[in-house]
C-alpha cells in the first residue's frame, strides 16, 4: 500500500470531503453490519452467549467446521504450492489453460459447485451408484462436505503464490542447484523463506473460506443437526427457528475468524514490506 | 498435449506437473463430466423447456439487472475509494484499507443475516427508510445490497496499483498549463485507469451472478420477483428434479466460464499494452 503525493486534488475541502465520505460509506457499508453482529449476540447477555455456543448441537457444528477445514487445507496447501511452482517456473504448452482452469471455482455459483459433486458422487451418479453397492455414502454425509469444500477453496494458496513467485525470479534457486542442493533442500532453504508470508495468508484465506463456506456445502449437507450441519448453516437453522440470537450467536464466531483473517493479512503485509526494505538496503 | 519448450535446471517438473494434473482432474475436471453425462440423458427440446421456463428467465433478469447495478454503484464507490487510500494521507488510512477487505473475509451466509437484519423493520437501517416508505429487506432491493457488499473490494484492489503506479509527470505538466483538476482527471487519470477500473467492475458482476449466501437471507425469495438462478437450482434439486437443475446449471456454469475466459483475455492485452509502453 502506497501513498502517492501529487498536487492533484490537493485543495484541502476536496481532499477532506473525499476522506469524510469514504468513511461514511465504510462506515455504513461495511462496518455497521460487522459490528450489528456482535451488538445482536451479545443483545441478552454473556450467560446467553455461552449457553449457546455450549448447546450440543452448536458444540457439533464447530466440531465439523473445524474437521472440514483441518482436511481441507492441508491438501490445498500442498496442491497450491506445487501448482504455484509448475506455473512460474517452468515454460510448457498448456500453461495458459491451466492457470484458467484452476480460476474456475472463483467464478461458478457455489450451488453450481455443490450440484457438480452431487451428480457424480450422489447415490445416482457415476461414482456414487458404484460406491452404493459398498454402502459407501458421500453426499449428505461428512466426506462430501470436505470434497466440495476443496473445490471451492482450491485457488487460494496458489492465487496468493503465484504473483510473488513469477515477481521473485527463479535465480536464487538455479543458484542453489548448480551449489549442489536436492530439491528439498532447495525448495526448504531457498524458496520457502521467500514465500512464507503469502504461504500463510494463502493458508488463512483457504481456512476462512472452509469455515465459512455455505452455498456448496447447502446443497450437499442435507443439514441434518448433530451430523451435518456446519456453523454456517448452522445460522441458517437456527434463523428459520427464529432463534435470531442463536442465530447472530453463531455468525459472531464466523464474523471474529474474518477478523483474524483481516489482521493476519496486515500482518503479511507489514512482514513483506520489510523483507522488501532490508533486500533493498543489501543490493545498496 | 503438454510439451516444454524451457525447462532449465530446476528439479520437480515432473512431481508438480503430476501433482497439478491430478488434481485439477480429480477435483475440477471430473464433478463437470458428471454434469456433462447428466445433460447428455435429455433432449434439446426437454433442455430448452427447462431452461426457458418463465420463473427462470425471470431469475436471470433478477440476477443479471440486480447484478448490473451493484457493480455500477461498486465502480463508483470503488473508485472513490481507491482515490483516497492512494492519493491521500491522513489518520485511519491502514484501518480503511484493511476494512475494505473485510467483504471478502467474511463468509457469506454472516454477511447476509446481517444484512437483512440490519436493513429490516426492526434494524438499524429499516426504521429510517420505512419513514421515506421504502423497503430494502425482503425485496429486489436487498438483493442489491448484498451483492454490492460481497464484491465491493474487486474494484478497489483492480484500481489501487494502478493509480499507485501512474507518473506524476503527465499531471504536474498538465497543472502548470493551467488545467482545471477535473479536467487533468478525465484526460490524464481516467485514460490510465480505465481498463483497471472496467476489469473490477467485470469481477464484481462476475462474483455478484454467482452469489448465494448473502443473497438468500435477504432476498424474501418471492417467484418471478426476487428469486435468483442459484435459487432456482437449489429450489429444483430439493424436488430431486436432478435434469432441470442441471439444465439450469449448465447455462450458469457456461455464462461464468465465457465472463472469466473474457476478463482474462482482456486483461492479457490491456497488461501487454501497459509493458508495450514502458
Amino acid at each position: 500500500m502506497l501513498y502517492r503525493r501529487s498536487s492533484l486534488g490537493q485543495s484541502p475541502w476536496l481532499k477532506y470531503s473525499l476522506i469524510g465520505l469514504a468513511f461514511v460509506i465504510m462506515t455504513l457499508y461495511v462496518l455497521a453490519p460487522l459490528a450489528f453482529i456482535f451488538v445482536r449476540a451479545f443483545s441478552q447477555g454473556w450467560a446467553n452467549y455461552l449457553s449457546v455456543i455450549l448447546d450440543p448441537y452448536t458444540r457439533h457444528a464447530i466440531g465439523l467446521t473445524l474437521v472440514v477445514a483441518l482436511l481441507t487445507v492441508p491438501i490445498n496447501l500442498l496442491f497450491g504450492t506445487f501448482l504455484a511452482w509448475l506455473v512460474t517456473r517452468y515454460e510448457f504448452r498448456g500453461r495458459k489453460l491451466l492457470m484458467t482452469l484452476i480460476d474456475i471455482p472463483f467464478a461458478v455459483s457455489p450451488i453450481v459447485a455443490g450440484l457438480l459433486y452431487l451428480l457424480l458422487y450422489g447415490s445416482q451418479g457415476l461414482i456414487g451408484g458404484w460406491l452404493d453397492q459398498y454402502d459407501v455414502q458421500l453426499m449428505f454425509a461428512w466426506p462430501g462436505l470436505v470434497l466440495v469444500t476443496l473445490f471451492v477453496t482450491s485457488p487460494f494458496v496458489a492465487r496468493e503464490l503465484i504473483p510473488l513467485m513469477q515477481q521473485q525470479g527463479q535465480d536464487e534457486e538455479e543458484a542453489a542447484i548448480s551449489l549442489g542442493a536436492n530439491g528439498w533442500q532447495m525448495f526448504s532453504q531457498v524458496t520457502l523463506p521467500k514465500i512464507r508470508w503469502a504461504l500463510l495468508y494463502g493458508v488463512v484465506l483457504t481456512n476462512a473460506r472452509a469455515m465459512g463456506e455455505f452455498g456448496a456445502v447447502s446443497v450437499v449437507s442435507g443439514s441434518i443437526r448433530g451430523q451435518t450441519n456446519t456453523l454456517a448453516l448452522h445460522i441458517e437453522l437456527l434463523a428459520q427457528d427464529f432463534n435470531a440470537v442463536g442465530a447472530f450467536v453463531s455468525a459472531s464466531l464466523l464474523a471474529s475468524l474474518a477478523l483474524f483473517t483481516l489482521l493476519i493479512k496486515a500482518l503479511v503485509e507489514w512482514r513483506q514490506q520489510q523483507q522488501l526494505n532490508t533486500s533493498l538496503e543489501d543490493s545498496q | 498435449m503438454l510439451s516444454f519448450r524451457h525447462r532449465g535446471i530446476l528439479p520437480g517438473f515432473g512431481l508438480s506437473l503430476g501433482i497439478s494434473l491430478l488434481f485439477v482432474s480429480l477435483v475440477l475436471l471430473l464433478p463437470i463430466s458428471g454434469l456433462v453425462i447428466q445433460l447428455s440423458d435429455m433432449s434439446w427440446s426437454q433442455f430448452w423447456w427447462v431452461i426457458t421456463d418463465p420463473r427462470v428467465v425471470a431469475s436471470y433478469r433478477v440476477t443479471l439487472v440486480s447484478a448490473l447495478i451493484a457493480s455500477l454503484i461498486n465502480g463508483l464507490l470503488g473508485l472513490l475509494l481507491a482515490w483516497v487510500l492512494v492519493r491521500y494521507d491522513f489518520y485511519g488510512r491502514r484501518l480503511l484499507d484493511g476494512l475494505v477487505d473485510l467483504p471478502f473475509a467474511l463468509p457469506t451466509a454472516v454477511a447476509g443475516i446481517a444484512l437483512s437484519a440490519l436493513w429490516a423493520s426492526n434494524g438499524w437501517y429499516g426504521p429510517v427508510l420505512d419513514q421515506l416508505g421504502i423497503k430494502v429487506a425482503y425485496t429486489p432491493l436487498g438483493i442489491i445490497v448484498a451483492m454490492a457488499f460481497t464484491s465491493l473490494p474487486f474494484v478497489v484492489r483492480s484500481v489501487q496499483p494502478v493509480l499507485e503506479d501512474l507518473p506524476a509527470e503527465d499531471e504536474e505538466a498538465a497543472a502548470s498549463l493551467g488545467a482545471s483538476d477535473l479536467h487533468i482527471f478525465a484526460t490524464v487519470i481516467l485514460p490510465a485507469i480505465w481498463p483497471a477500473w472496467l476489469t473490477g467492475m467485470a469481477l464484481s458482476f462476475t462474483r455478484s451472478l454467482g452469489e448465494f449466501g448473502a443473497i438468500i437471507f435477504i432476498a424474501g425469495n418471492m417467484p418471478f420477483v426476487s428469486e435468483i438462478t442459484s435459487l432456482m437450482i437449489f429450489i429444483r434439486l430439493q424436488e430431486f428434479d436432478y435434469a432441470a437443475a442441471s439444465a439450469i446449471a449448465a447455462v450458469v456454469l457456461l455464462a461464468s466460464l465465457l465472463l472469466l475466459l473474457a476478463i482474462n483475455l482482456w486483461q492479457n492485452r490491456y497488461l501487454k499494452r501497459l509493458q508495450g509502453r514502458s
